[in-house]
């Protein structure tokens, strides 16, 4: 337990010490929320879908979070080249208590990173239904954080070196995030982006958060949260099973 | 446990990398509370039996102990009883030089009173005092190193592991950490296992020395008998008989430049 904490501690201490990074990964997030926020939303409202900018912004946080938190499973990587994880795999504990420690901190650095754009999308204009559902949606930006940053943990255990960096995320990271109904209403798709958009696990982060934010769930909460429950086991399973896997 | 038992038994390890055989048919005991030398030119395999040991690498074929117990299928029970001083920096850079021995600490379970008083005082004996709260990627390599070293002497394990610990320290800090070194062994009787490219220390510090060329053991025995072994006044001489150029030059065939060329393409 001490050792979950000690390494979540590491990757939080991270984060607060490097602001420049902190406000460098905004960089995206404040574009999409700027630029197609506004941009796009007089053909949206025109299409009667009210506001874009309320419409996008829980999908932008999802962004965020996702990308945070599959690049601090990929730290892996990092770590691996400076050694450091040496260091951790040959100390007398448990592979899933690294696993884990590393895992939940990268996954509570990207619930910042989203908590700091629910921050700028408030600056923007975006207007939760209604304060008290806040903390809900912090938990199920939680949830989001948990799930992929279990999948960095995958990716970051499976790959030897950063070579692979560049096809992670044209191939994985990016269509999930264009797969996940953030930018676009998940109704009248054609039918293969209907099934691709509900394999997608962030389909139901996006689709939560928006539930909890602005009432407008397109599965419902509760499944969304379900599957993301899913997810999460899932990819936490496979990610202990792949990081015990390592070699040094 | 028996003391009279070696803590280390390698029997006919084996361990090959593609067509590479980096460690071949080596077998070895080392005591308990012996300081054991393991020296060899680059290349010989004396990382990758480390490795081995240390439960990092599973072996090709070969039987290993340590302390009473099988380092590929006790591999915790095992990791409790060494600490290990890598040859390949292992510290993590955007941390300090506190919060990486404070982590060592407690991914050893070193209760937090002892924790902070050992890393003080290693701190201090390792003249990084003053810039424990610095970064570690603001070091230069000799303070890097130190703190490698002092990071693995935060624990008090039973086999202590020293893989090149020296590589570009001032002859100031070598000095020190053996003679630490030197302390451990003689008070807490912890076992050190280390490598070394500087014959005198392995001459001053260790009680045996295991000489490897090749992926084989070529000679065992004190630095003294060694030395009288090969006629040789210095363990350096000895060692230079031992596996020196002479010997090897005459060998030297087409294959053997290949496989040298191969090892070079390989350690990148
Ligand atoms: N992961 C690996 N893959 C392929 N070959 C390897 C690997 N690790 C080591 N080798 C090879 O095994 C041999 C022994 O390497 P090892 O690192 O054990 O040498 P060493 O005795 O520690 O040398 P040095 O004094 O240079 O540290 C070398 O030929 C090396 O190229
Ligand atoms: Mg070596």
């Amino acid at each position: 337990m001490r050792v979950v904490f000690a390494l979540w501690m590491r990757e939080v201490r991270k984060y607060f010490r490097s602001p420049a990074q902190m406000l460098g990964t905004l960089g995206s997030p404040v574009m999409y929320l700027g630029v197609l926020g506004f941009g796009l939303g007089p053909i949206f409202r025109r299409a009667g879908e009210g506001s874009y900018l309320q419409f996008m912004a829980p999908g932008i946080m999802c962004m965020t979070i996702l990308f945070t938190s599959t690049f601090s499973g990929m730290a892996l990587l990092w770590d691996r080249q400076f050694g450091f994880l040496k260091e951790t795999l040959v100390a007398p504990v448990p592979r899933l208590t690294i696993m884990l420690g590393r895992t939940v901190g990268g996954a509570t650095v990207a619930l910042f990173q989203g908590l700091l754009v629910f921050l700028v999308s408030l600056i923007a204009g975006f207007r939760p239904a209604h304060v008290l559902d806040v903390p809900t949606a912090i938990l199920v930006m939680a949830c989001v954080a948990l799930v992929f940053s279990a999948m960095g943990t995958i990716i970051g255990s499976s790959l030897k070196e950063m070579q692979g960096f560049q096809i992670i995320m044209n191939f994985l990271v990016m269509p999930i995030f264009f797969l996940s109904g953030a930018l676009y209403p998940l109704r009248n798709l054609p039918v293969a982006l209907t099934v691709l958009t509900r394999l997608d696990p962030l389909t139901y982060g996006v689709d939560a958060l928006r539930g909890v934010l602005i009432g407008d769930a397109h599965f419902g909460v509760g499944l969304d949260i379900l599957a993301l429950a899913i997810a999460a086991t899932v990819l936490l399973i496979l990610g202990a099973y792949r990081f015990s896997k390592i070699e040094v | 446990m028996d003391d009279t038992q070696p803590i280390i038994r390698v029997q006919h390890l084996v361990k090959k990398f593609g067509d590479v055989t980096a460690v071949d048919d080596v077998s070895f005991d080392v005591r308990r509370a012996e300081i054991f030398a393991f020296l060899g030119p680059n290349g010989a395999g004396k990382t990758t039996t480390i490795r081995m040991l240390t439960t990092l690498l599973q072996p090709t074929s070969g039987s290993l102990e340590l302390d009473g117990l099988d380092p590929t299928a006790r591999r915790n029970d095992v990791r409790q009883r060494i600490g290990v001083v890598f040859q390949d920096p292992s510290l993590d850079q955007d941390l300090t030089a506190w919060e990486n021995m404070d982590i060592h600490g407690v991914l050893y379970g070193v209760p937090r009173r002892e924790r902070h008083e050992r890393a003080a005082r290693l701190l201090e004996l390792f003249e990084l005092a003053e810039r424990k709260g610095s970064l570690v990627k603001t070091f230069s390599g000799g303070m890097r190193r130190r703190l490698e070293i002092a990071r693995g002497l935060l624990h008090t394990p039973r086999v202590l592991f020293l893989d090149e610990p020296t590589l570009g320290l001032d002859p100031q800090s070598r000095n020190q950490m053996w003679t630490h070194v030197q302390n451990l062994n003689q008070t807490d009787g912890v076992t050190v296992f280390l490598t070394t490219h500087y014959m005198d220390e392995a001459d001053r510090v260790a009680h045996r020395i295991a000489v490897i060329d090749h992926g084989r053991i070529v000679a065992i025995g004190s630095p003294a008998e060694l030395k009288s072994r090969t006629n040789s006044e210095s363990l350096e001489q000895a060692f230079l008989a031992l596996t020196g150029t002479a010997i090897r030059e005459e060998s030297v065939g087409a294959a053997d430049r290949m496989r040298e060329a191969g090892r070079m393409w390989r350690r990148r």
